[in-house]
């Protein structure tokens, strides 16, 4: 590890300095900083279209920032392509979740440890933690992913994600378009997957269920980081309270 | 959970392999490697010659198309890349044969393990090494057109694709009169330009070199393995394009279960989800479309000896679209599908509508009437309608893959409609 910092009390993981990406010639994010610490778990939150996508598309490789360095332990990892960052060790589940909706759930799993030996006891140890993390999954094993209900299918592109052994889970709305009984479930694992030792980078809309789980947090807005701090304080602030969490 | 629950769960999704399926492979395989030996004997005449006419040349240009449908089958059914260009391989595999075994470059004189005849002039390599040459060949053009094109999307890259393969034809038709730099001259151009003649234009590349064992084998085994294929005995020609595509449908087969095979289903199904998975999609695709070149390539080469002379009208658009045909009809991503929609498709083409015409001509003659049919020219009206129909009944082809035939009937098994929407999202983005 080339750098350790003091924010967030915890070594430095992952390192966003001065992030410009664009679509095209859309200017969607304008000189983001942030930063994820081993064993935390950092929330993103803002309104649609504030870039928060972009920020983890522009970190797993999917859009290259044109300015601005990304650095994943001390790493560069700007400009490297995306299958190689996976490769080194961070995994996404995406936002729509994405599942391969003709491949069964087993199938899907084993697609989420595309890099790793399968032989290896590791690969089956990380399967029944997936399992014991998501049961209705292992109901489930043998059913195509295209049949499953929204939750599900959002359980089962985390546990895909998870199959990597990631050391650094991204989670992309993962409560988008999900019955609150799911969502509560969804962040409850959030919380798990973090204890068990998993540092999270979590996208949200959801501000309040976001902060509730999150060490830490960073406010988007159009393209720019307009607040961070302990999740705790944001939740409190003044501003993030009138504009994201629907009070007056 | 153990490995057997794993293998079990795959086999459910697979849909579970009946009886028939088992053991109709095997009996395939013995009808083809004894063919030769009985399809000319009484009573088996009545059925091979008398009613289909399944003459030896017939079966191999059946054979022929198998090959090609594999290959292609790797790029369309598994990859899911629409390449209507497939003609291109399958021609720069013949003009292989033309350039490093034949007389074409007359110039020079260089032998290598090569039967043609001693001091024959141009370039004769044994023609086993051509063979594998064409697929060299066709790889490194694959990998060429592939880099900037395999970028595109759906529509986009078939369209890119099928000017290849118009493309293609036209070069070798013009490339009689090359014009290559020759030298620095004083004045303007500048460069001195020369005409080379790579392909001898319309006119072709004439009497090439075929295949043999050398003349130790040829003896030893008293003619079966001869120094030099036959255009009489076609029993080597025959049993040599069987073995190439045992060979092809063993490595296919071997490329279905590997983790590139998985990695073309997960790209096939969701770029997006691929990605982040961490499949490397341009390589991942350019691997299913040099392979795919690769098959085209050689058998190209094979075709080529075995005509004995290439033209550039040999290898039209029809030809791609041909092979595409055989590949839906057959069952898109099952290899036992696309080489029966090739068998069936190439026999019709080749044999089979002159066959059915005479048929009918027959029949109108007993009647009577004095008027004949030539169902042979309405052969592009036949294949249009039969995938039609095809399209309709059965869009997922004659022998379905599970996972293709899933695809095509999806609103049958997704009962959730937020689920659908989803799906829905997800098909458009990777198409």
């Amino acid at each position: 590890m080339s750098e350790q910092a003091a924010t967030g009390g915890s070594n430095l993981l992952l390192e966003l300095d001065d992030i410009h990406t664009y679509y095209g010639s859309i200017h969607a994010l304008k000189g983001i900083s942030l930063n994820v610490g081993e064993g935390e778990i950092v929330t993103l939150i803002g309104a649609n279209g504030a870039g928060k996508s972009t920020t983890l598309r522009s970190v797993n490789g999917l859009n290259h920032p044109r300015r601005g360095t990304i650095r994943f332990r001390g790493e560069d990892i700007t400009t490297k392509p995306a299958h190689e960052i996976v490769k080194m060790g961070v995994s996404q589940s995406p936002e729509g979740r994405h599942v391969f909706p003709r491949m069964s759930v087993h199938e899907n799993l084993e697609m989420g440890a595309y890099h790793r030996d399968k032989r290896k006891p590791e690969y089956k140890e990380d399967l029944e933690r997936v399992f014991t993390l998501f049961p209705r999954l292992k109901e489930r094993e043998s059913q195509k992913a295209g049949t499953l209900s929204g939750g599900e299918q959002q359980m089962l592109a985390m546990g895909r994600a998870l199959m990597a052994r990631p050391s650094l889970l991204l989670l992309d709305e993962p409560s988008m378009g999900l019955a609150p009984i799911f969502v509560e479930r969804i962040f409850e694992i959030v919380v798990e997957i973090n204890r068990q030792g998993t540092p999270v980078l979590l996208v949200e809309q959801n501000a309040l269920m976001a902060l509730d789980v999150a060490t830490r947090g960073y406010v988007m807005e159009t393209g720019h980081i307009a607040l961070e701090g302990p999740a705790g304080e944001l939740k409190t602030n003044e501003q993030v309270r009138k504009t994201y969490l629907g009070e007056d | 959970m153990t490995s057997t629950e794993a293998t079990g769960a795959r086999a459910r999704v697979g849909g579970v392999l009946a009886s028939w399926e088992r053991w109709l492979p095997w009996l395939l395989l013995a009808i083809a490697l004894t063919y030769p030996f009985w399809y000319d004997v009484w009573p088996f005449t009545i059925l091979t010659l008398d009613a289909l006419g399944l003459e030896l040349d017939v079966v191999i240009f059946m054979v022929v198309y198998v090959m090609l449908a594999l290959g292609l089958n790797v790029v369309v059914g598994f990859a899911g890349l629409l390449d209507l260009g497939y003609v291109a391989f399958f021609a720069l595999g013949a003009y292989s044969v033309g350039w490093f075994a034949s007389d074409k470059f007359s110039g020079t004189e260089f032998h290598l393990l090569s039967n043609a005849a001693e001091g024959a002039a141009g370039i004769h390599l044994n023609l086993w090494l051509v063979l594998l040459l064409g697929g060299v060949i066709t790889a490194i053009a694959g990998v060429i057109i592939g880099w900037p094109t395999l970028r595109l999307r759906g529509d986009y890259l078939a369209i890119v694709t099928l000017g290849f393969g118009e493309i293609i034809p036209d070069v070798f038709r013009n490339a009689d009169k090359l014009p290559v730099p020759g030298g620095v001259q004083a004045g303007p151009p500048f460069i001195d330009f020369t005409n080379v003649n790579l392909t001898n234009g319309v006119r072709g590349v004439r009497s090439l070199d075929r295949p043999g064992f050398g003349d130790k084998l040829d003896s030893l085994t008293a003619g079966a393995l001869p120094e030099r294929f036959s255009g009489i005995e076609l029993k080597p020609w025959y049993f040599t394009i069987v073995f190439m595509v045992l060979i092809a449908v063993f490595v296919i087969r071997r490329l279905e279960r590997s983790k590139m095979g998985r990695a073309w289903v997960a790209v096939r199904e969701d770029e997006i989800a691929a990605s982040a998975m961490g499949v490397p999609l341009m390589r991942t695709k350019l691997w299913a479309y040099g392979i795919g070149a690769i098959f085209g390539g050689i058998v190209g080469a094979y075709y080529g000896s075995f005509i004995g002379s290439v033209f550039p009208t040999s290898f039209s658009f029809a030809i791609s679209i041909l092979v595409l045909v055989m590949v839906v009809v057959g069952g898109m991503g099952n290899i036992y599908g696309v080489m029966l929609g090739a068998l069936v498709l190439e026999y019709l083409n080749f044999k089979g509508l002159q066959k059915i015409g005479d048929g009918i001509n027959n029949a109108i003659d007993l009647v009577g009437i004095d008027q004949t049919v030539d169902i042979p020219r309405y052969k592009t009206l036949i294949f249009g309608l039969l995938l039609v129909t095809m399209m309709l009944l059965r869009p997922e082809g004659m022998i379905p893959s599970a996972r293709r035939k899933a695809e095509l009937h999806e609103e049958e098994d997704l009962i959730e409609p937020d689920v659908y929407d989803d799906l829905y999202d997800v098909r458009r983005e990777g198409a």
